[in-house]
């Protein structure tokens, strides 16, 4: 899955015997190649999380008592700043989706290829920012 | 005469299934956008953990339009998110055995999770557990 013709730059001031981490200090990777990586780690992320959804929502069907015994993992505060983590990649995947789409079906979205990512992250910043305010409020009441 | 549009997105397939998966991931993709933001605000935002509990989900699968709008977002989000994993399957995995296995792994899940996600949706039944609890209490 390719999303950009973004030729393949210079690895910035890295030198040649750089190894490892170390050799990408100073890289800016291109926004088709960032945001395409973003998009495959939030799907994938969001996927996880649906599979471990669909088991517990399953569990609804042995009865309250079950169901709520397990609810405390969900309560716990791990789990609630997983949450946050699991919207900011469900709107990130959201936005980013569109712009794919856009540079699918719009013949001359690929001049626009950094706009359009910023109008990505805007859009992100506008749903996510209430979203995790509100989840953030009703945690530490 | 206009330059030749650069090879940009991932290209679309010639025909075939990866075809229709292709507009599939599309499609469902922008059904997914309304559904899931819809129940991110209703079960995050606007509930939390805090309230959600067995009555909640009683109470909300009491209407068949929450049962509709949950079965149809389990199916589009499920093949969605299982397609996207083929892809990364297809992107990383080359050795043509653990192709196979990998192939097989994410069709087996798609059938085991929408079977055990539809029995949760469509069977529940709270009227047994709360004619029970009734029962105890009185």
């Amino acid at each position: 899955m390719t999303t950009g013709t973004v030729p393949t730059q210079e690895r910035g001031p890295a030198t040649a015997g750089t190894r490892g981490i170390a050799a990408y200090r100073g890289y800016r990777p291109p926004v088709g190649m960032l945001s395409w990586a973003l998009h495959r780690i939030t799907g994938l992320g969001v996927l996880l999380f649906l599979l471990l959804h669909i088991v517990d929502i399953f569990l609804v069907g042995y009865g309250p008592e079950t169901f709520n015994e397990l609810l405390f993992i969900y309560r716990h505060p791990v789990f609630r700043i997983g949450e946050i983590i699991l919207v900011a990649g469900l709107y990130y995947h959201a936005a980013n989706g569109v712009r794919i789409i856009l540079i699918d079906f719009w013949e001359k979205a690929y001049r626009f290829e950094r706009q359009l990512f910023y109008g990505v992250i805007a859009v992100f910043l506008a749903g996510f920012l209430p979203t995790a305010f509100f989840m953030i409020r009703a945690m530490v009441r | 005469m206009s330059a030749p549009r650069p090879r940009v997105g991932r290209e679309r397939p010639a025909g075939g299934f990866e075809l229709y998966s292709w507009y599939f991931f599309r499609i469902s993709g922008l059904l997914l956008i309304f559904l899931a933001i819809t129940h991110v605000v209703i079960m995050h935002v606007i509930n939390t953990v805090d309230e959600i509990d067995w009555n909640f989900v009683a109470d909300r699968w009491g209407s068949p339009f929450w049962r509709a709008f949950d079965w149809l977002m389990l199916f589009l989000a499920l093949l969605h998110g299982l397609n996207g994993a083929r892809l990364a399957v297809d992107d990383y995995i080359r050795a043509r055995g653990w192709r196979i296995f990998a192939h097989s792994i994410l069709w087996s899940a798609a059938v085991i999770f929408l079977i055990i996600g539809s029995i949760a949706v469509l069977t529940f039944d709270p009227s047994a557990f709360q004619a029970a609890s009734t029962a105890a209490g009185s």
